[in-house]
């Protein structure tokens, strides 16, 4: 093995940007090393530089980007004295790149064969017959369904999923020595994210292709990876194989980030969750010596603020390298950084009640066709029998993936639309046919909603303090201008940000910081019923884990109601007391999470906790890999909604009726056909091991 | 409803950040170059009361050529026309013609389509197809004949120009708000505005309509030096401003049977209107060029 030369070898890469306020350095000192076949993960925060790296290999840093110093090898040379044409025949060929969006790696106008056929007769000399030959073999390797209809298919015909595919079939199809994949399933579906996960390990094994993997998510590092770099501010700040990373990291922001990741150990009550207090510094203010050091709890002042900290290899561990002054010295139960603190509170009578909720859109086609063919008008079943109550101070989780009716489930229970059939009971009072205009102040008070985006949850035109004061005139809380005020900066003491953000506008804020003012928005009527969706899924981990602790603890004092709308089955079993499972605008399961965690499981609810991303080596996760994607709701499968995917299904029964609702336990209540018997015998899909025992986690 | 969310807003003043976004402009020099160009012209029309010039619409002697002696003693800067009017003051006092109906005009062209752009993007449904329909038709007449036809039925007034050019150039702003707010309608802020029950009204001014501004400054810029072309050739067709006072388009046409006789009586209205266009353009361009650049 040593004698190998590396495919891919960075040293002492340093990547800077030109921007206005002069150059910033977005890289520091980067080296890396990818052995043929071994996947190798970068992990970091968003602004940590890790997708800066990607870029600088492809050499596609743009214009205002520049490699300062440092060498890129690809097989011993050096790729900065490469001209265009040599780098141009390498990329696709060589290096091959995989990004976020499929979508917009994919030509929209020309058809998937042809593109991918493009690639062998630009860097082969091959007839057309033989590329396209190759194109459907790799569509095939690549585990599409019908892959000789998806080479006739433009991009935009086929699911978000099966382009992720093409896009890797594309990939390799010209037998890349290297391939980079840059959070190539962030936008993908849990469920539909473990199989291409499965696929990427599956051909890095077939192929020996090696993999450069960044992503922000610790537990698809495990899956993939042998090697793993931590980045954080520019600089890599630990690098070892998974295991001694994963098992024995020596870096606090390491530990740091797994301490702020909802583990199946953690519990809400007696293991929470504890957040890296501050955040990244930017790029300009960058701290003396360490950059963690401002948010590191073993800071130590003339130690880590004094010179530049080098990596340095930690003793009888093979390759395992740690930017950090006083790696050996750290004593890791005494500075830890304070838990978030969350009190168990007993929750009360029932707030939200909802009863047959049902919720149709019908979409007119203005086709000729359609209107001879006379049907010209399509119902979207988007909600079918909603059944469920939610107590005062309760948490309950609403977790599916896109397009299961989630979100058609908030809009109704917010107002912006009416119920097709059945009740949505607040505090006694229907409110299924009663828009939010209809409704009284004080009501729509009672029901507020925390945004998944915290780029869009305020309105950048105006200030912090107006926008909380909007929401506190509109509900009548306060009238008088000064008491307005001081409720302002009451709310921003609940959500623990200084009281002159206030003057500030949105884009001064950081991701984190506008979240927080949504929940204090959302807050500022007293809210009986808080409807968070999503509301930390688009923010860092460290960042994630004060948001989520901050929900709780302001929900935990008003005894509101939260109902959280997730598709994160980690994070819901660390918040939530009760969860409701949906697929296809139906509830699968539901009951308290405890029993939702735990067998008997619906199938998809099986599915989906075996598809949960989990960085924790000492966990064992049975796989369970659905086919296919998830059916449009316009044209869902008859019988059963899941049974076109389900790995359980018995028969025909499952296509032409719909199952009926098994209760288990008080509340405990299963959506299906499957017999009592093969319930019982179902065992637990996450299993952890800890000291040599097994311990199912629930 | 407006004044109610700015009441509690104690943010840094407006004046400090006006300061600040001119600072911006100073990153693209040809933003400043179209800025001093109008500021030029703006200058001029404002002093033009307290300028030693003649009265624009004295007859003084005719045909007298730049740098030519005044009878009086004096100097005709750019010489006088056919009629014996100084060309200098008909010109600073036509800018101030010009600026102020440009203005006005794009004013209200804007006001009118930015209200079509928001209705038709944010309701939607049958207000969108009306206020389309409408706009569409309007757009497939030539412009010119546009003019001509409001201006000749309702008289050459300067009400009259601003309607004439609200007509004109209102679709085009409607359809680029429209296009603006169909995309800002699905932020979450909009969303939260809806869920605490805010006015259409509300949301179609206060929360909408802030947002669009950017892309509408840099084509308010680029439209005024549209308005100021318009202004000039109605005036050049006869149906600008009522007559004597000056106007630039009026100026060019009175040369035109004069042949080459009397070229400075064109070249100088021209160089005027053509600055002023230039002016408006470049800090168009300078303005979107600091725009793509954050």
């Amino acid at each position: 093995m040593e004698e190998q030369t590396p495919i891919l070898e960075c040293r002492n890469l340093c990547i800077s940007y030109d921007t206005r306020g002069g150059e910033i350095p977005a890289v520091i000192d980067f080296n890396m090393k990818v052995m043929p076949g071994q996947g190798v993960g970068i992990v970091g925060e968003s602004g940590c530089g890790k997708s800066t790296v990607a870029l600088a290999i492809m050499q596609y840093l743009g214009s205002n980007g520049y490699i300062k110093s440092g060498e890129i090898f690809f097989h011993g040379r050096d790729m900065r004295t490469m001209s265009e044409d040599e780098l141009r025949a390498l990329r696709g060929s060589k290096i091959a790149m995989i990004y976020q969006e499929p979508m917009a790696s994919l030509n929209p106008s020309m058809k998937i064969g042809d593109q991918l056929a493009e690639v062998p007769l630009f860097h082969e000399d091959v007839t057309v017959a033989e590329a396209k030959e190759r194109a459907l073999a790799l569509l095939e390797a690549v585990k599409l369904p019908d892959p000789k209809r998806i080479m006739d298919s433009y991009p935009h015909q086929i699911s978000g999923g099966q382009q992720q595919r093409v896009v890797i079939a594309m990939a390799l199809l010209s037998k890349p020595d290297l391939l980079l994949l840059d959070e190539p399933t962030t936008a993908l579906d849990v469920t539909v994210e473990r199989g291409i996960v499965e696929l990427v390990k599956e051909i890095s094994a077939e192929f020996g292709t090696a993999m450069i993997y960044i992503s922000h998510n610790l537990g698809l590092i495990l899956d993939t990876c042998d090697r793993v770099t931590v980045m954080y501010s520019g600089e890599a700040v630990e690098d070892g194989t998974v295991h001694e990373v994963f098992d024995d990291m020596k870096h606090p922001y390491t530990s740091g980030l797994f301490a702020s990741i909802p583990l199946p150990g953690a519990d809400k009550n007696e293991r929470p969750l504890v957040p890296i207090p501050g955040q990244l510094p930017l790029p300009h203010q960058r701290p003396k010596g360490c950059f963690f050091g401002p948010r590191c709890a073993f800071f130590t002042d003339g130690v880590c603020n004094t010179d530049k900290v080098p990596m340095r290899p930690v003793p009888n561990e093979e390759a395992h390298t740690v930017r950090c002054a006083r790696f050996e010295e750290i004593d890791w139960a005494e500075g830890d950084h304070e838990a978030v603190s969350v009190k168990s509170v007993k929750s009360g009578k029932v707030v939200l009640k909802v009863r047959n909720m049902k919720k149709y859109y019908e979409i007119k086609s203005s086709s000729v066709i359609a209107m001879i063919r006379g049907d010209a008008v399509k119902t979207v079943k988007a909600n079918e029998d909603i059944n469920f109550d939610a107590r005062e101070a309760e948490t309950v989780a609403i977790v599916g993936e896109s397009g299961c009716g989630k979100s058609t489930f908030a809009k109704v229970l917010m107002g912006l639309e009416e119920a097709t059939a059945g009740e949505v009971i607040l505090n006694g009072e229907d409110l299924a046919n009663v828009t939010v205009q209809k409704r009284k102040a004080q009501t729509v008070g009672h029901l507020q909603m925390v945004f998944q985006n915290p780029f869009d949850t305020l309105n950048p035109s105006h200030s912090v303090g107006s926008q909380i004061a909007r929401v506190i005139r509109k509900f009548g809380v306060e009238k008088d201008p000064d008491k307005v005020r001081a409720k302002v900066n009451d709310l921003l003491d609940l959500v623990k940000l200084p009281r002159d953000f206030a003057h500030r506008r949105p884009r001064q804020l950081s991701g984190g910081q506008k979240q927080r003012i949504g929940i204090a928005r959302a807050f500022a009527g007293n809210p009986a019923v808080v409807v968070a969706d999503e509301p930390v899924s688009a923010l860092d981990v460290s960042v994630q884990a004060a948001v989520t602790g901050l929900l709780t603890e302001i929900q935990n004092e008003l005894r509101s109601t939260l109902l959280f709308i997730s598709h994160d089955l980690s994070v819901v079993r660390y918040l939530s007391d009760r969860v409701v499972v949906m697929y296809l605008g139906h509830i699968v399961e539901q009951g308290t999470t405890d029993e939702v965690f735990s067998p008997p499981y619906h199938p998809y609810t099986e599915a989906l906790l075996s598809a949960v991303p989990i960085a924790d080596t000492s966990v064992e996760q049975k796989q369970i890999i659905l086919e296919g994607d998830i059916p449009s709701a316009v044209n869902p499968p008859p019988g059963c909604p899941f049974q076109t995917r389900c790995p359980r299904k018995i028969g025909s029964i499952c296509e032409t009726e719909l199952p009926p609702l098994k209760e288990f336990q008080d509340g405990h209540r299963i959506l299906c056909h499957l017999d009592d018997d093969v319930f019982e015998s179902m065992e637990p899909v996450i299993v952890m091991h800890e000291d040599g025992d097994v311990v199912a986690v629930t | 409803m407006t004044a109610e969310i700015q009441s509690n807003d104690t943010s840094p003043s407006a004046l400090s950040k006006m300061v600040k976004s001119i600072g911006l402009l100073r990153e693209s020099p040809i933003a400043i170059f179209g800025l001093s160009l109008i500021l030029f012209w703006v200058i001029l029309a404002i002093l033009a009361p307290v300028l030693p010039l003649y009265d624009p619409n004295a007859p003084l002697e005719p045909f007298k050529f730049p740098m030519s002696e005044a009878r009086d003693g004096g100097l005709y800067w750019l010489g006088t026309d056919h009629k014996g009017r100084d060309i200098l003051s008909r010109v600073i006092f036509g800018a101030q013609q010009v600026l102020i109906w440009a203005t006005t005009a794009t004013v209200v062209a804007y006001i009118v389509g930015m209200l079509m752009g928001v209705i038709a993007g944010y309701l939607g449904g049958w207000y969108d197809e009306v206020i389309s329909f409408i706009s569409n038709v309007l757009l497939s007449f030539p412009v010119i004949v546009l003019y001509i036809i409001i201006i000749t039925y309702l008289g050459a007034t300067g009400f009259n120009i601003v309607l004439a050019v609200t007509f004109a150039s209102a679709p085009g702003i409607m359809r680029i708000v429209r296009g603006l707010v169909l995309d800002l309608r699905t932020r979450d802020y909009i969303f939260a505005a809806q869920t605490r029950g805010e006015s259409s009204m509300y949301i179609m001014l206060v929360e909408l309509l802030p947002n669009a501004r950017g892309p509408l400054i840099v084509d308010a810029c680029l439209r005024l030096g549209y308005t100021t072309i318009t202004i000039a050739m109605l005036g050049y067709l006869g149906l600008g401003l009522p007559p004597p006072d000056p106007d630039w388009g009026k100026m060019i046409a009175e040369t035109q049977p004069l042949g080459s006789f009397a070229g400075h009586m064109a070249v100088v209205p021209a160089a005027a209107i053509s600055s002023l266009v230039l002016g408006f353009n470049l800090l168009a361009d300078g303005l979107r060029e600091i725009s793509m650049k954050d």
